[in-house]
């Protein structure tokens, strides 16, 4: 059985592993690096459960090879936040609306959440469900989450612009 | 859930990848964006011993736009497309696709190459690819080729490419001025692969006639299929005659050849509607697109 060296970082560290190429970025991330945060739901694509980002892109980590994220940088639930002390706007949001009930696939919900308010920085209702749409939840209905998300916009939209006050803003 | 064991080879250039299959031969498979490939892995619907993979390969990722054609390397990513303004303003088709593969997580690892070569029927880009008379060009350890797409697709799953040769690049040709493009497709959800869809292209004369149309339809075959009928009746169509009764006829008569299958989706009768439908909607869009005053 054949195996290969992978080194990546993850949340700002760096993790080193001897795999089999065909274990998952996502059996890696929870396996080998104990992040057991990302969750696997369906394991082939569907239900977005794993979604992590890598090189600053969501991607579900069920459909990447572990050894393909060799040398990438990986972001996982675990280090959104940055600190212990405070949650990531996007989670702060979920937390507030009800945005999860069981909470099994709100790692991949706040992650996709993330990425997809970094490229929409305001993004209109049509976007935010078509911004969901790759991520499933069977508990909530999704209305918490599209609430979650709104909010999360306008919060973090706030952020960017109240120390840049000066100046004008573009439309 | 696990894909089988493979021996996972990373490919620096598309010469090593070609030399790769011809070494590994049968036993060998590409690995692109993965999208498709490692589901069918996953649920062990397929297995290889060694995997290929593209991702690395320094000489596959490119889009290139030249005044008349443009290249997309095997390894373009399907959000690269979506991204990409010089393809906006070039052939808008590709993006307006882009955007209905799947989800944009998916987008971000699945690429464009990969979608055509595994040529699923009801995926937007095979037809994509036939309907702009896509060139595929093909490299093996003995040599190059190029296959036009119309000759490429042959039936669910299979293609043109032989088993020690890879997909490199993708070759459209450009369209003129006063070109629209539309796709359009019938989904259970967002991001499934259409029940049937059609994609359309249209150019418009100086005399506001149509001067050029390709049409073609997803999810209706085993291939994508080009409907010269419906192109032919579209040339030299002022757009005030393309009324809501014109378009539905256009679609009825696209449909006429095409025999879909039935599922557990769709009966082969309402996947025939739908795609009469999908072709006149498509073709109201890409002229609507293709005239000055909608870009406005």
């Amino acid at each position: 059985m054949s195996t290969v060296a992978v080194t990546m970082t993850i949340n700002g560290v760096s993790h080193s592993g001897v795999v089999e190429p065909r274990r998952t970025l996502a059996d890696f991330l929870r396996a080998d690096c104990g992040l057991t945060g990302t969750h696997l739901g369906c394991e082939h694509g569907v239900c977005g459960a794993c979604s992590v980002l890598v090189d600053g892109e969501a991607v579900r980590s069920c459909l990447m090879f572990a050894v393909q994220a060799d040398g990438s940088e990986v972001t996982t639930v675990e280090g959104l936040a940055g600190d212990s002390d405070h949650l990531h706007p996007v989670q702060e949001a979920f937390r507030e609306t009800h945005g999860l009930q069981c909470g099994f696939c709100t790692p991949g919900f706040v992650i996709s959440v993330t990425a997809f308010l970094a490229e929409h920085p305001n993004p209109s209702d049509d976007q935010i469900r078509e911004g969901l749409s790759g991520n499933l939840c069977r508990c909530t209905g999704y209305q918490g989450i599209l609430r979650a998300v709104r909010i999360a916009a306008d919060r973090m939209a706030e952020s960017r612009t109240a120390p840049a006050a000066g100046n004008s803003a573009s439309v | 859930m696990k894909p089988a064991p493979f021996s996972y080879h990373r490919a620096g250039d598309a010469a090593e990848a070609a030399s790769l299959l011809a070494e590994l031969g049968d036993d060998a498979k590409v690995l692109a964006g993965g999208q498709s490939l490692i589901p069918l892995l996953a649920l062990r619907l397929t297995r290889f011993d060694h995997l290929i993979d593209l991702n690395r390969a320094a000489d596959l990722s490119g889009i290139e736009v030249t005044s008349s054609e443009i290249r997309l390397g095997a390894t373009v990513r399907q959000t690269d497309v979506v991204r990409s303004s010089a393809l906006a303003d070039t052939l808008s088709l590709l993006p307006l696709a882009s955007q209905q593969v799947g989800h944009f997580q998916i987008r971000n690892r699945g690429t464009v190459g990969g979608s055509v070569a595994h040529a699923d029927p009801a995926a937007e880009y095979p037809a994509v690819a036939v309907a702009l008379d896509a060139a595929v060009d093909l490299l093996s350890a003995s040599g190059s080729r190029s296959v036009s797409a119309s000759d490429f697709f042959l039936s669910t799953f299979v293609t043109a490419i032989e088993p020690e040769e890879l997909l490199t690049t993708l070759r459209f040709p450009v369209w003129g001025e006063r070109s629209g493009f539309a796709v359009e497709e019938a989904a259970r959800r967002s991001g499934d692969f259409a029940i049937a869809g059609a994609v359309a292209g249209v150019q418009l004369g100086s005399d506001d006639r149509i001067s050029r149309a390709a049409i073609a339809l997803f999810g209706v075959g085993s291939t994508p299929v080009r409907i010269a009928a419906a192109e032919a009746g579209l040339i030299g169509q002022a757009r005030s005659e393309l009324t809501e009764s014109a378009l539905a006829e256009l679609g009825r008569l696209a449909v006429e050849g095409v025999d879909p299958p039935a599922d557990v989706h769709a009966s082969a009768r309402y996947r025939r509607h739908l795609a009469a439908v999908m072709v006149a909607r498509a073709v109201r869009h890409a002229v609507e697109s293709g005239t000055p005053e909608a870009r406005r």
